[in-house]
């Protein structure tokens, strides 16, 4: 009985989170973005600093009527938001946030391949959107997304891999509990390269291409209204969620920090996810978007020659320190 | 001794032979969930082939192999059903779905799914399910996983055996792997050359460039 209430307590606990921290990001992505560049707009509803924008944002799209085009796959298209968002919620039960069983969803034996693996499935999402939705343009969004996903999974990949052999585990928490300080300078390369590929994979700007509005208009989203494009949106912020903490776990040592690990180490997990996040943002206001071509290049000619010598560099050391 | 049953030598050191405790008449939870997630996903492959829509047969090939690497999870082998799900839905069927809505992907039915060498396909497919079944069976006729021990399947495990025992048929794959790889660069460069080697209409000199054979009003069409 007392396993069984353990069990619901977790699912309840990251099911909050699952619900919480993307709106969190999302509110944050308001006030960063108004801020960065001067936007008045978020500013204004519910007085102070534009506090209840998001709640407006949320009133709004459940008000819009859910249409579907005539000319669309119906079931296919009303599934794709869920299979979108889906995989995000699961992913989240395998991060740890902080030392022992207690602050992880779940232990997951293939923790780092259990989380890449589940995240490639919401891909297909954006896929199923922008097949079904029987528009060129969404068309055009979905054929970006899987060339951009095939281009980037493999980086991605690499660079977790590069991490799992320094630590010797392909488990998060084990992961984090053989972090040492001194990888941060050794697997500083895999850290950045598993960040942009992941920004690409969530199609965060500047690699947008798959959503680019002002070409495509909005690319599998554009037959998207209400609450469905909602769930889409909802799946972006979910995604930032998701890869601050991973990439968190993976590379900046989770809970490790220059003192309070005992009892706060999940304050350090959090901080360290929510600079990320602000990077995310920061990173969204300042650069333009890369061309089709531009972001291809980027994957195969950049960053998966620099994730093999970063798993090469990882193999030296290993062996030298053995 | 034939690999397979050199895998079940192998197998029986981790999992229990005791066959005569475990009846088929009395089958545990796990068994049932087994079987029925196995019929799922034998319905929904049956549906791959025999859908008359495209991308929807991809689909259902999402459920088939996500259906799979539940089984591999019943088993206790973690580490492949992850891998499963990371190569299978995530590269192979997002590579199938580009290259479908890259060449046509019509919403609705194609008529002309069907091809002619389908009951050849149908022979084959049978043949080689009716191989690797009896391989199967006659390697693991009465081996048990011992559900309650340490996981047979384990990612430690599966890496142990894999490079200790498996060693060589590993490098062999890996050749094989790279081999095809190479073929691939070879054959779309051959390709490439043969189009930029036919005589291009009269017209001013283009730029050479990775999309020289595309007429330059298209090209300034598309930005």
């Amino acid at each position: 009985m007392n396993d069984a209430l353990d069990v619901a307590l977790r699912l309840l606990v990251v099911f909050v989170v699952f619900l919480t921290f993307p709106l969190l990001v999302g509110q944050a992505e308001h006030k960063v973005m108004a801020h960065m560049q001067g936007r008045l707009g978020p500013m204004y509803a519910g007085g102070f600093h534009g506090w209840a924008q998001l709640v407006a944002d949320g009133v709004k799209f459940a008000q819009k009527e859910d249409v579907v085009p005539a000319g669309a796959d119906r079931r296919v298209f009303q599934l794709a938001p869920a299979v979108a968002l889906l995989p995000y919620l699961v992913v989240i039960l395998a991060i740890p946030i902080g030392p022992g069983e207690g602050a992880v969803g779940e232990v997951v034996d293939a923790g780092i391949f259990f989380v890449l693996a589940v995240m490639g499935v919401s891909v297909l999402g954006s896929l199923m959107a922008g097949w079904a939705s029987a528009n060129k343009f969404s068309l055009l969004g979905g054929l970006r997304t899987a060339a951009q996903l095939l281009a980037y999974e493999l980086p991605m990949l690499l660079t977790a891999a590069s991490v799992a052999m320094a630590a010797g585990t392909v488990s998060l928490p084990g992961i984090v509990d053989a972090f040492e300080w001194w990888w941060l300078p050794w697997q500083i390369i895999g850290a950045i390269v598993f960040f942009v590929a992941g920004l690409a994979e969530l199609q965060r700007p500047p690699f947008d291409m798959p959503v680019a509005d002002s070409e495509i208009i909005f690319g599998a989203y554009t037959e998207y209204t209400g609450l469905r494009f909602a769930l889409f949106l909802l799946a972006e912020y979910a995604g930032i969620v998701v890869l601050s903490g991973l990439t968190t776990v993976l590379f900046l040592g989770g809970w490790h920090g220059p003192w309070g690990e005992d009892g706060l180490g999940w304050v350090w997990t959090l901080l360290k996810a929510a600079v990320l996040a602000f990077v995310v943002i920061w990173l969204r206001v300042t650069y333009p978007r890369l061309r089709e071509d531009q972001l291809q290049k980027l994957a195969w000619t950049l960053l998966v020659p620099l994730s093999l010598a970063q798993i090469a560099l990882t193999g030296i050391v290993k062996v030298v320190i053995a | 001794m034939s690999p397979a049953a050199a895998a079940a030598t192998a197998a029986r050191a981790t999992t229990t032979t005791a066959a005569e405790t475990h009846g088929f008449l009395s089958p545990t939870g796990v068994e049932i969930a087994f079987l029925l997630v196995g019929l799922v996903t034998f319905g929904a492959a049956v549906v791959t082939v025999t859908t008359k829509q495209l991308v929807h047969a991809a689909l259902w090939l999402v459920v088939a192999l996500g259906g799979l690497a539940v089984e591999y999870l019943l088993l206790t082998a973690e580490f492949i059903a992850w891998v499963q799900v990371l190569i299978y839905v995530g590269s192979v069927v997002v590579l199938l779905l580009f290259g479908l809505m890259l060449t046509r992907a019509p919403i609705g039915r194609s008529p002309d799914a069907d091809s002619g060498n389908r009951w050849v396909a149908l022979a084959v497919a049978v043949a080689a399910a009716a191989a690797l079944v009896w391989v199967v069976v006659d390697a693991f006729r009465t081996t048990w996983i011992d559900l309650d021990g340490a996981a047979a399947g384990s990612t430690a495990v599966t890496g142990a055996s894999l490079f200790q025992s498996w060693v060589l048929p590993f490098e062999a794959l890996s050749v094989l792997l790279l081999a095809a790889l190479v073929g691939a660069i070879v054959l779309s460069r051959r390709t490439k050359a043969k189009a930029t080697a036919t005589p291009s209409p009269p017209g001013p000199p283009r730029p050479p460039g990775p999309r020289s054979d595309v007429p330059r009003s298209d090209k300034e069409g598309a930005r």
